[in-house]
């Protein structure tokens, strides 16, 4: 998993069942063993013309505790965000993630590096889950010069080419026809990859998906069209704005899956499925009922179309990261100070980040024009006085 | 021409394998204008995609191929239709180098008959280089010639940024004979069509015709005009029509855009930024009328810049012979 190896490169080894920091006065006794642990996915799948994966899901004590720690920097890393915005460093729009952490975590646990992810607004926790660093997330949403876009796209516009994250869409919807596109070049290329179209709940009813869904369909592209329903599109509810607001059945003819989209265990498992089932015979809609804790963007409080008690249901009977820490307890693989010292550790490193982050300096005047264009074919293009503008174009 | 195109987009097809075609009817049915005649057979469906009529989701599907390296060339069958795919063009193909600070580039070629034919009704007959031209990240080329069509597709699919290749619906069956080796155009280049001294005629795709059908009538006046093609709409050869201005001190603009801001009302207004000095009066611009192009013979013939209109434009900024 991609974040991981960034924890191996920042110096955090796995030492044979320990989590070890070289250097650190004591190992911690959290058993994070890789031996396979079989789990119980409370909430069942639903299937449209597929039958649905097993509710019996494989996992690990390393593992669990891997959500545990990437989802509670996610969470850290969304909540710093909202207090930058706050105080005036983020500017624009900034869509927060926080509590639909699971999704993109359990996404990863099913995927690789041949597989493509591409998504809409709603970005930085997908960014993180694909190789970005809170360091490049932080500078890119204060437009700085260590953002991963350099600070010239923002918080809409996170990208990581190594990763195979393709974005980071401002306009909602337009990117399904870019997934299908990607899984037309893994299929044309032959890569043994599948890309994954994130969309919402309100670009469930763009009319580019159901476009996208009938190409992928026709040539069997290896796509996964994965609908985050967290039932709210801005401030539109979903029996407000879709005649079915079953997501997982609007492919028709697509196979759909509906997941519990707070529980990362069911989403690893539907992805795991997904990715099998589509490398062989095409689209499948997965549709991962979640939930945003904060409004649609920061200038949405979010309570004008829902109520203070419903997001504090939410947070209480399905939060991700709860879920898991309940879990691990519960099977005693850490013990609360265990989890506690693993939050003030996630709590520092996005701390050092933004620290680092806030330091970095704001783009030089001359990036305005770079990658406009890319150095062309064979030519030359000059200015009105040849000698004085000639920029040559190998 | 539409064999050039062929030949050109062919030869970059067995040289590159990852240049393919999307587009409607281009596969099995060789294209509606029979530039990809015979591809499917000899490259296979999977390098010609015959896509459902669905602009906006396949004009997106190639730019996100492009994203990972493939060179799609997205036909689209009238240029009008492109504007479905607007948002993709706009949005995605123009911006996504720059707002992923040069990660991505989007080798995307975008290609299709556009301009005003015979008659075709107002919505199959639209000028799209107006509605593309002020979208940063990409390039505009028009053909005019099956010499310059053959060059400029194989450049296009070379050029590393989204172009965009206007070709005109009446221009497909010229005939010329061009080279055998092989041979690129520049993308950024102006083409010399008639050097002279007079006055400077800019102009691009079908109204290049015109024009050098009114040269005939000019010079049998007395005037010696001078005629570029300017080929590339974004960005435009300031080099090549400085020069000229320098030499004539005069500029007619004549194209086939909306007068309100078409190429020309651009053009007219970079010029004139740049060479103020050098013109002795103002810039002359033709334009096609502000109006849906009407069915009609007659009027559709009025609609779009004639050949009589170049001459008097000419005689009144060059005054009278």
């Amino acid at each position: 998993m991609a974040l991981r190896q960034a924890w191996q490169k920042a110096g955090k080894v796995l030492n044979g069942g320990a989590l070890v920091s070289p250097g650190s006065t004591f190992a911690r006794a959290l058993s994070t063993s890789s031996d396979p642990l079989t789990l119980e996915i409370p909430v069942p799948f639903k299937g449209h013309k597929v039958d649905p994966p097993s509710s019996t899901v494989e996992t690990s004590a390393a593992e669990l505790v891997d959500f545990f720690r990437t989802m509670f920097v996610m969470r850290r890393m969304e909540i710093a965000a909202d207090s930058l915005y706050k105080s005036k460093f983020i500017r624009g729009f900034c869509h927060l993630y926080d509590g639909q952490e699971a999704v993109c975590v359990g996404m990863e646990a099913a995927l690789n590096d041949k597989d493509c992810i591409i998504t809409a607004y709603r970005d930085h926790c997908t960014h993180l889950g694909r190789g970005g660093t809170v360091l490049e997330v932080f500078a890119e949403l204060m437009g700085r010069k260590d953002g991963c876009s350099l600070g010239k796209g923002g918080s809409m516009h996170m990208y990581n080419k190594k990763g195979g994250f393709y974005g980071g869409n401002g306009i909602v919807g337009a990117q399904t026809p870019l997934g299908a596109g990607l899984a037309f070049a893994q299929k044309y290329l032959k890569v043994d990859g599948v890309t994954l179209a994130m969309y919402g709940d309100g670009a469930a009813n763009q009319g580019q998906l159901f476009e996208a869904m009938n190409i992928s369909a026709l040539w069997d592209l290896p796509v996964i069209y994965v609908c985050e329903n967290n039932h709210y599109g801005m401030g539109t509810a979903e029996w407000r704005s879709a005649k079915s607001p079953e997501y997982y059945k609007r492919g028709d003819y697509v196979p759909g899956l509906k997941v519990d989209g707070m529980d990362c265990l069911a989403v690893k498992q539907a992805v795991k499925f997904a990715k099998e089932y589509s490398l062989k015979n095409g689209p499948m809609v997965l549709e991962m009922d979640t939930y945003r804790y904060h409004g649609h963007s920061m200038s949405d409080p979010g309570s004008t179309y829902r109520t203070r008690d419903e997001i504090s249901g939410v947070r209480q009977e399905r939060d991700p990261i709860e879920r898991i820490r309940k879990l691990l307890l519960s099977h005693e693989f850490a013990s609360v100070a265990d989890l506690k010292a693993i939050e003030k550790e996630a709590k520092k490193e996005v701390e050092d980040a933004l620290a680092k982050a806030k330091e970095s300096p704001s783009p030089d005047a001359p990036e305005l024009f770079s990658h406009i264009y890319r150095k062309s074919y064979g030519a030359e293009a000059y200015g009105a006085d040849r000698k004085e503008s000639t920029v040559k174009l190998p | 021409m539409f064999e050039a195109l062929r030949e050109g987009l062919g030869e970059e097809m067995e040289r590159d394998p990852n240049v393919c075609v999307i587009g409607e009817d281009v596969g099995d049915y060789g294209g509606s204008y029979k530039v990809t005649k015979g591809f499917s057979e000899k490259f296979g469906s999977w390098r010609v995609l015959d896509t459902p009529i669905a602009e906006n989701s396949f004009t997106g599907m190639a730019i996100g191929a492009a994203m990972t390296g493939l060179r799609p060339v997205v036909e689209g069958m009238n240029m009008g239709f492109l504007l479905l795919a607007y948002n993709q063009i706009a949005n995605n193909c123009g911006m996504l180098h720059y707002t992923s600070g040069g990660q991505f580039t989007i080798p995307v070629v975008i290609r299709g008959p556009g301009g005003v034919g015979r008659q075709l009704g107002a919505e199959h007959s639209q000028r799209l280089e107006s509605y593309f031209q002020s979208v940063p990240g990409l390039q505009m080329v028009a053909c005019s010639t099956p010499y310059n069509a053959k060059g400029l597709m194989k450049a296009a699919i070379r050029c590393e940024n989204p172009v965009i290749l206007y070709e005109h619906v009446l221009l497909y069956n010229l005939k010329e004979k061009i080279p055998d080796e092989e041979y690129t155009c520049c993308l950024e280049e102006a083409e010399m069509v008639r050097p002279g001294t007079d006055i400077t005629i800019l102009t691009y795709s079908r109204m290049r015709y015109h024009v050098t059908q009114a040269a005939k009538t000019l010079v049998d006046r007395g005037y010696d005009p001078e005629i570029i093609d300017i080929r590339s709409l974004k960005p435009f050869d300031m080099y090549t029509i400085g020069e000229s201005v320098k030499k004539t001190h005069r500029v007619l603009i004549v194209e086939e855009c909306m007068r309100t801001g078409g190429i020309g009302a651009s053009l007219r207004s970079a010029i004139m930024e740049s060479f103020w000095d050098e013109l002795d009066g103002p810039i002359g611009c033709l334009s096609s009328q502000d109006v849906p192009t009407p069915y009609s013979g007659p009027l559709e013939e009025l609609t779009v810049v004639q050949p009589h209109q170049i001459v008097t434009a000419v005689e009144n900024l060059c005054g009278k012979k």
